[in-house]
């Protein structure tokens, strides 16, 4: 048996309170969306708002994920990100929008092009 | 896919089931590959498979979590790991009040609600959002964690098989992976573009997302949420007709 202090390393154990942080910072939007519903009424102005506001954060958020990305894929360019989004797009539609084959196609597009270059 | 479904599955056995049949299809196949590129990128970072693991068990929503570790691979402090992270997720809190009317029933305990609200996110959340409204009152708490449940147990097994790759995957590949998450949720959402006041919103988001993104990173999806949200709102308020569009 190792001895704890073997295992909860500062190697260990700072990246542990990063993610420690991170998911207490998401949890809290998560309970305080439960604890805030069972005020809003359903038929409500303020509900059709938060409606509207929660598909447009979810909108900008995926553009900005596909566009501006931070992680790995900002190492590519925007035309060879925007290139591959535009094949799946069309493939999508083109399959009378098959979601698998919309994906798929953009996600080897973007590999191909990561490889090979822009088109 | 949900929208050939019944509005009943015959029991709340038959909810719970439904859901997993309708998680386990492509919902995780792609969030699987997504989780495997997820793995790869915290074994480039350096870090080990708990590191990985407690990220997608307790934290789980792809944008975050991608950010949780560029920032930490920079150095950056728990103060501003805290607020990039709380300001990513804050999505998560009017999902949460959008869908909570739609799973809610008179005979869960709260506890479960604010239980159960940790698997919130796109995926799932969609589903829900698309299924749930029909479904008599107590199955759709049950199809919910019937789709979630599942679909969280693939990405926590895709973390754990994506840390043990990269040394077998090319960078382009986990490019690839992490590529197909933005894609399919924009895909998801395309694929349900006509409901009632969403067209808007969607498409102002999408605008403003990348555009606020280049002059506050930070504040641009609160910035995003609340202005084109808000013109949406009013648009769908003060101009039924295009509640149809």
């Amino acid at each position: 048996m190792p001895e704890l202090h073997d295992i909860f390393t500062p190697e260990f154990m700072a990246p542990m309170a990063a993610l420690g942080v991170a998911a207490a910072v998401t949890y809290f939007w998560r309970g305080l969306g439960v604890a805030v519903s069972g005020k809003i009424d359903k038929d409500s102005a303020l509900f059709r708002w938060v409606t509207c506001v929660a598909y447009a954060l979810l909108a900008g958020l995926i553009a900005r994920m596909i566009l501006l990305p931070i992680g790995p894929l900002a190492e590519l360019g925007l035309g060879q990100r925007a290139g591959a989004t535009i094949i799946s797009l069309a493939v999508f539609f083109l399959t009378r929008k098959n979601l698998l084959a919309g994906v798929a196609s953009g996600a080897v597009a973007l590999v191909l092009m990561a490889k090979l270059g822009p088109l | 896919m949900p929208s050939n479904h019944p509005d009943n599955f015959g029991s709340i056995k038959g909810a719970y089931k439904q859901g997993c049949k309708d998680a386990l299809a492509i919902p995780a196949l792609i969030l699987g590959f997504t989780y495997m590129g997820f793995g790869a990128l915290v074994s480039e970072t350096g870090l080990e498979i708990w590191h990985a693991l407690i990220s997608t068990g307790i934290n789980w929503a792809v944008p975050g979590q991608i950010a949780t570790m560029e920032l930490y691979a920079i150095d950056a402090s728990l103060l501003v790991i805290a607020a990039a992270v709380g300001l990513i997720n804050c999505r998560l809190m009017p999902m949460t009040i959008v869908l909570m009317p739609h799973i809610r029933n008179k005979t869960s305990p709260r506890i479960a609600y604010y239980f159960f609200s940790n698997f919130i996110a796109v995926t799932g959340w969609a589903a829900a959002m698309k299924q749930c409204p029909r479904l008599p009152e107590e199955q759709r708490l049950p199809y919910f964690v019937g789709f979630v449940v599942p679909l969280w147990s693939i990405c926590m097994l895709s973390t754990c098989i994506g840390f043990y790759l990269p040394d077998v995957l090319p960078a382009e590949v986990t490019m690839g992976l992490v590529f197909l998450n933005p894609v399919y949720f924009m895909l998801v959402f395309l694929a349900d573009f006509s409901q009632p006041g969403r067209p808007t919103a969607l498409i102002l988001g999408a605008i403003l997302g990348p555009l606020t993104f280049l002059l506050t990173p930070d504040w641009s999806l609160l910035v995003t949420g609340l202005f084109a949200g808000t013109i949406a709102f009013i648009v769908s308020e003060y101009f039924p007709k295009d509640k149809t569009i």
